[in-house]
């Protein structure tokens, strides 16, 4: 979480351009044609029906799904297909749907373990333990617990994931993308399964996390209030192929994006 | 009140990310290893030592690289025995060949050797998920099995299709009685049971066992599947490759294949499931749970003046083994080591029930 | 040359017919619970056990009955102790299990009837039927055992397909593969299904005892067997009742054949202390398939969704 120095794109340009992207797994078409662009220090929101293809968007941005057409293109480089762990080192974070955590670990090791391509002591300094490998363990524990104060999971750090209520399993799924210090983060419904109370946390952190540190963040989600709030522009997504995209007022005004959610076919 | 962590703060993450961070662990710990190297000479007898505790010492290695790769990467293999074949016979030849190396060497070379050979059938391996690398495995199993006995040169051309090593010695120094053998393979399991420790609780430790927890997620935050995959499967060999050195040289003076052969395997693989998968300590409470069993079934006949023919023992066995393994996959699926972490929780509370 | 190769080659197809027989019962416990049911070598022993024993002082019509009867029972019992508490379980974890129930099995199959080796006289026709014999001198050597083996086999798979793809019952099985949790939320009786199954697959493996078992003599290496099914399940798909056939035959076929053929040529390149190529040919085989289709020939793609 470094605020954005000169080296880096200049504020407002594009961080993420999705180019003419066609997605379909044999036969069913999950997107089509799809254009769109993040602008660096962004919240980008991605809305639209069940089954519109927002997860599978996403998908594709982080390198999971292959489209068989179009191109992205991110931080300046284009490329159509590569793997989630190129994704990763290139700068893109992401959360999942149904928590993707290491259940076997802990909260802290899942958190520690984003910090897996900082991390650079190889295995004979591993374990040896003493000096070199040490160091560099104490120092990204410093950085993470950084994090887990933002996210106030101190008193959780030590209880196995799998143990944990969903809403601070997000919490800590959150922590370990945030360890990766990300250029772009990806949260799909961030908020899903979750009381007023906890959607207020999460949006404050969202937003901190914009404001205080100029993470780009792109974010599906079903709350429109949520949405609207939080969110600068709005894409939004309906049977795969792109009806409306632009500020989160226009696009609430807009008629074929009010037809979409009624059901009216179109 | 004996057990508790009133007063022992940690003010430093390093004091955090110690091995025993309750200073009552640590004590008992050195305790142990002391007593293991200090009291057990004092009093221990050539059974104790060739029967229980050269092999039980042995064995740990050997789990505690099948619980790299299965417990901390959750890569199934089936192959340790063909494996532990790989580290004997390389050391064989090693010492038949190159007869002026070191021993600690010829040890580790062997071990290298059996990594150089997981790895070649990890290559084309990994690709396949989970299961069917057990698959793969056998394969390697039964393949290095039948080399091993058909190929001359590993034998130096015996006859009898089987080897035969004498003493080792260490620096000049012989290693020829079971006292000094043990205090040699202690030595060697106490190291290598530390750089073990290390490496799991660390990055590599984290990134085995995020593939073996979600791979897919570990890709997301950078990892690559397949180089993890393979250096769980690179370590883990070399660990059974020792192991299999040191069981040819020390445990065993003789052999031929069949002493590496499928069974074998299967029973690594009990003692981490026994032990507990994903545990260092498992690796240890495992084998000693599989060297103890046939030791006890063998005594317990004649002093309760019941004979068992050889057959029924080893039926007993068997039926043990898999009513133990299916108690402990019921009741406790991480094993011994989880009952023994739930044990000293129960003491932190005592004597408050709750 | 080809007459001894031809001879091979049917020798071969048919022992592949015997694994067959044992894959089938992997089959139809992992079909119908996604379960890798490592017992089911131990299974065939013991029912090969009972069934020689048994037969030993009564008829073998009778002993056959009895042996079905301890089969369901032990289906049974394994359904009440073991797999009944492991019902959400991941697959790995259900498999250390069938490991355990196979040890457990071995143990207990031999303390209960003797670890000797015990004959199955099934009153088959032992003579060795010689076939071809204007073609090739001396005809072509077959076992009529393994010739009754593979028709029985053939009519088992035609029944057991028939069943999966057309009763009620058989899609239920298939429900329970896919997804206990859903199966269950369906009002599928969970325990019931897999009683049935691993019945099924105990009457499956009581055939391949009795067949293995007049071959072989029924001995511990019997569960050895077991092991050997996994190539052919990796040939032939786990989950599909045909692929057992086509992989146990290829399987049985390439063994014969490569000791025959490859073996020779590998111990004379090579200055081997002999043969052996069968140990180990099966599995390095099922590995190369592994790395080019891994399916199987006839199995289901598994794709996974994030």
């Amino acid at each position: 979480m470094r605020a954005p120095t000169g080296q880096d794109i200049a504020a407002d340009e594009l961080l993420l351009s999705v180019d003419d992207v066609s997605l379909s797994f044999g036969g069913v078409k999950a997107v089509t044609g799809v254009s769109f662009d993040i602008r660096k220090g962004e919240i980008r929101a991605i809305i639209g029906p069940n089954g519109a293809g927002k997860t599978s968007m996403l998908n594709v941005i982080n390198g999971f799904y292959h489209p068989q057409r179009g191109k992205i293109t991110f931080k300046g480089k284009t490329r159509s297909r590569m793997r989630p762990y190129e994704a990763a080192r290139g700068g893109i974070a992401r959360t999942f749907q149904n928590v993707a955590l290491f259940k076997g670990m802990t909260a802290l090791d899942n958190i520690m373990a984003g910090r897996a391509l900082k991390m650079r002591r190889g295995f004979f300094c591993q374990m040896l333990w003493l000096g070199p490998a040490l160091a560099e363990e104490v120092e990204h524990r410093r950085r993470v617990e950084e994090i887990i104060d933002f996210l106030k999971i101190q008193h959780i750090r030590k209880t196995p994931v799998g143990k944990l209520p969903y809403g601070l399993q997000k919490r800590v799924e959150l922590g370990r993308a945030l360890a990766m210090e990300p250029d772009l983060l990806l949260l799909d419904e961030p908020m899903a399964g979750m009381n007023l109370e906890e959607k207020e946390d999460m949006s404050r952190y969202i937003l901190d996390l914009n404001n205080h540190f100029g993470t780009t963040i792109a974010l599906i989600e079903h709350d429109m209030g949520v949405v609207m709030d939080l969110s600068d522009r709005v894409l939004v997504l309906d049977h795969g192929i792109k009806i409306a995209d632009g500020a989160p007022a226009e696009v609430q005004a807009d008629a074929r994006v009010i037809d979409a959610y009624l059901g009216v076919s179109h | 009140m004996l057990y508790r962590e009133v007063g022992q703060f940690k003010t430093s993450y390093q004091s955090d990310e110690a091995i025993f961070p309750i200073a009552q662990d640590r004590w008992f710990v050195i305790a142990l290893i002391l007593f293991a190297f200090l009291g057990v000479p004092l009093f221990a007898g050539q059974y104790l030592y060739t029967e229980l505790l050269i092999p039980v010492l042995i064995l740990s290695i050997a789990a505690i690289g099948l619980n790299i790769l299965t417990g901390y990467c959750g890569q199934l293999s089936l192959g340790s025995g063909g494996f532990m074949a790989v580290g004997a016979y390389a050391a064989y030849n090693l010492a038949l060949r190159l007869p002026e190396t070191n021993i600690v060497l010829v040890f580790l070379l062997a071990g290298l050797m059996a990594m150089l050979v997981g790895l070649l059938f990890g290559l084309p391996s990994l690709r396949i998920k989970g299961f069917y690398l057990a698959v793969a495995t056998l394969a390697a199993q039964f393949f290095l099995e039948w080399a091993f006995a058909r190929v001359k040169w590993f034998t130096n051309y015996a006859p009898s299709g089987s080897v035969a090593v004498g003493r080792i010695e260490l620096f000049g120094f012989p290693i020829d009685s079971p006292g000094k053998t043990y205090i040699f393979v202690l030595a060697f399991t106490i190291v290598l049971a530390l750089a073990a420790k290390n490496l799991v609780r660390g990055r590599i430790g984290r990134m085995w066992m995020a593939i073996r927890d979600m791979d897919i997620a570990a890709e997301i935050i950078g990892i690559r599947p397949l180089h993890a995959k393979l250096s769980a499967f690179a370590v883990s060999s070399f660990y059974i490759g020792v192991a299999g050195a040191l069981w040819g040289f020390l445990r065993l003076g003789s052999w031929e294949p069949l002493a590496f052969d499928v069974n074998r395997s299967f029973q690594v693989l009990f003692m981490i499931i026994i032990g507990g998968l994903g545990t260092i300590l498992g690796s240890f409470l495992g084998a000693a749970f599989i060297v103890l069993v046939p030791i006890f079934l063998n005594q317990l006949p004649s002093r309760l003046g019941v004979p068992l023919s050889t057959a029924a023992i080893s039926n007993i066995e068997f039926m043990l083994f898999g009513a133990t393994i299916i108690f402990f996959l019921i009741v406790e699926p991480r094993g011994l080591a989880r009952l023994w972490a739930i044990a000293k929780e129960k003491l932190r509370l005592w004597p408050f029930p709750y | 040359m080809l007459g001894p190769v031809i001879e091979t080659l049917i020798g071969g197809l048919l022992t592949g017919v015997l694994y067959a027989l044992v894959a089938l019962g992997f089959v139809l416990i992992f079909k119908a619970s996604g379960v890798f049911n490592f017992a089911q070598g131990a299974m065939v022993l013991f029912a090969a056990l009972s069934l020689a024993r048994l037969s030993e002082f009564m008829p073998l019509l009778l002993a056959l009955a009895l042996s079905i009867a301890i089969m369901i029972a032990l289906a049974y019992a394994i359904e009440l102790l073991v797999l009944r508490h492991l019902i959400n379980q991941e697959g790995i974890i259900l498999f250390m299990a069938t490991l355990g129930i196979a040890y457990f099995l071995e143990g207990f199959g031999q303390t209960l009837w003797g670890s000797d080796i015990y004959k199955i006289d099934l009153g088959l026709p032992t003579n060795p039927i010689f076939l071809f014999e204007t073609v090739f001198p001396g005809g072509i050597l077959v076992d009529p055992a393994e010739l009754i083996a593979a028709i029985i086999c053939a009519v088992l798979v035609l029944v057991l397909a028939l069943f999966f793809q057309f009763t009620r019952m058989g899609r239920a099985l298939r429900a329970v593969a896919d997804d206990h949790q859903a199966a269950q939320s369906v009002g599928i009786p969970l325990g019931q299904i897999w009683l049935m199954v691993w019945a099924v697959a105990g009457l499956v493996a009581l055939v391949a005892g009795m067949m293995w078992g007049t071959k072989l003599g029924v001995q511990f290496s019997l569960s050895l067997v077991a092991l050997k099914a996994l190539p052919v399940l990796i040939l032939g798909g786990f989950t599909s009742i045909p692929g057992a056939i086509v992989g146990g035959l290829i399987i049985g076929a390439g063994e014969k054949l490569a000791e025959v053929l490859l073996a020779p040529v590998l111990i004379r390149t090579f200055d081997l202390a002999g043969g052996g190529i069968e140990n180990w040919f099966a599995y390095v085989l099922a590995l190369l398939f592994l790395l080019v289709r891994p399916q199987g020939l006839f199995g289901e793609r598994i794709i996974e969704r994030v």
